[in-house]
């Protein structure tokens, strides 16, 4: 079973219809009890870093998700919860990631080498650097939905794959058992569905 | 690079799609749900649904509706129509909706993107308008095109993303039914000042319209229509396969 974690970010119902289009069992929850037997954990998340930083706090998620990962339990962030995933977040201010993996949140304004508009919504190609087990049904060139104007980088050792937006950007990354996808999985179609059904093979 | 979107738009009432349809293997044509997975296998980028239904029954079947596709179609979706209060986002949303697109609404409401942006976030608020010219100038009609509300198009259009809509729909009413291309000096002059992606609609009538379209005007992010695709004038692959010989990238 998957738990999916309900910090109060977000609208979770594309997430959940398709796990359960997939038959994948999974449970939106943030009951310790419940997360700590689930196999698999999947963060989701939109909005802003910082909010959703206090918000994982505030719920008591912060410090038992990084206990969680370090069991070596298959963990997928998406979108702001891939974001959370790293050491620190430059959104209004710097904040604290879960430090999962090494790098840090930065606007794509700040990389762009020419101006483009933010944030980048839409469908656009992944450039696959390494393949993971995320990525095991995932085709070198497959497109994927965007919508972020942040940005995860110093991730070097980690990154799966990329995306051209005005530079070359991170798109989904990898250290262990721990997974992020920056794009949504669950609004990417085939392409995104196949990319879930990998998650819940490992 | 992102590609440029084709979003093909649905009409419905009391729960059924509106406009006579004609598809090969779509047994009820009016089924929102049929064609909705229809245009998803098609190749569509995005939908857009609107909701022009009058009574409070209806709406309550376009909801369910809603639920239904977005439980089997994993591409965004976009929901307009009756969008008057941030309550009417909350509707759409829970069933499914990824954004909300208003119009008259927001006339009406002059703090309603603004209000639905701080609680939901740009990406999820549309702008959508219909705009015509009034002794030169683009004017922003209500109503369904039906109403001169003599507000400027342009300036809406400024004031739309300053208050937060993450995305504008831009329908020309001069162009809308005539099938004689986009409405690209429109279009151009509102991609000038609106610095989100801006969606094209009206006047689509065969492929050329499109490579036009997104030629001329760079700012443009998507083409959206509605009867070309459901009379299947023009299929949305070979639409696709046709603007990627032409140098527009698409996704396939």
């Amino acid at each position: 079973m998957i738990a999916v974690i309900d910090y109060g970010v977000g609208n979770l119902f594309s997430l959940c219809s398709s796990l359960k289009y997939l038959s994948i069992d999974s449970v939106v929850t943030r009951d310790k009890n419940i997360i700590e037997k689930a196999d698999k954990i999947i963060l989701p998340g939109v909005g802003a870093f910082g909010d959703a930083s206090d918000k994982l706090k505030e719920t008591g998620m912060f410090d038992f998700l990084q206990e969680q990962a370090a069991t070596g339990k298959p963990f997928l962030g998406i979108c702001l919860g891939m974001q959370l995933l790293f050491e620190k977040g430059y959104e209004y201010g710097e904040h604290e990631g879960l430090g999962l993996i090494k790098g840090k949140v930065i606007p794509i304004e700040s990389v762009l080498k020419e101006p483009l508009k933010i944030p980048q919504m839409g469908w656009n190609k992944l450039d696959i650097v390494k393949k993971d087990a995320l990525l095991k049904y995932t085709n070198q060139g497959d497109y994927v939905y965007f919508v972020h104007s942040y940005f995860a980088t110093d991730c070097n050792d980690s990154i799966s794959s990329t995306t051209e937006y005005g530079a070359t950007l991170t798109a989904s990354v990898s250290n262990n058992n721990v997974f992020g996808a920056q794009f949504h999985p669950e609004k990417s179609g085939t392409v995104g569905l196949n990319m879930l059904k990998a998650f819940n093979e490992i | 690079m992102i590609t440029k979107r084709i979003i093909p738009c649905l009409d419905i009432r009391d729960g059924r799609v509106v406009k006579g349809v004609n598809f090969e293997g779509v047994k009820d044509v009016s089924d929102p749900v049929a064609l909705a997975s229809f245009y998803n296998d098609s190749g569509a980028d995005e939908l857009v649904f609107y909701d022009i239904t009058a009574s409070s029954e209806g709406r309550a079947l376009f909801t369910d509706v809603l639920e239904k596709i977005a439980s089997c179609i994993f591409i965004p979706l976009t929901v307009g129509g009756s969008i008057n209060t941030v309550d009417d986002f909350e509707r759409v949303l829970k069933c499914g909706a990824d954004k909300v697109s208003v119009n008259s609404g927001a006339i009406r409401n002059p703090n309603l993107i603004k209000e639905a942006a701080k609680k939901y976030g740009n990406q999820c608020v549309v702008l959508s308008m219909d705009v015509k010219r009034v002794d030169g100038k683009f004017t922003i009609f209500s109503k369904g095109g039906r109403e001169n509300t003599g507000i400027d198009a342009i300036e809406w259009a400024r004031k739309g993303v300053l208050d937060g809509a993450g995305e504008i729909v831009v329908n020309s009413i001069d162009t809308d039914g005539v099938k004689q291309g986009f409405d690209i000096e429109m279009l151009e002059a509102i991609s000038n000042v609106a610095n989100v992606p801006i969606i094209a609609s009206g006047g689509a009538g065969c492929m050329e319209h499109f490579k036009d379209l997104f030629n001329a005007v760079p700012g443009v992010d998507a083409g959206l229509a509605a009867s070309i695709f459901h009379f299947k004038q023009v299929e949305i692959m070979d639409l696709k396969r046709y603007l990627i010989e032409n140098g527009i990238e698409m996704r396939i």
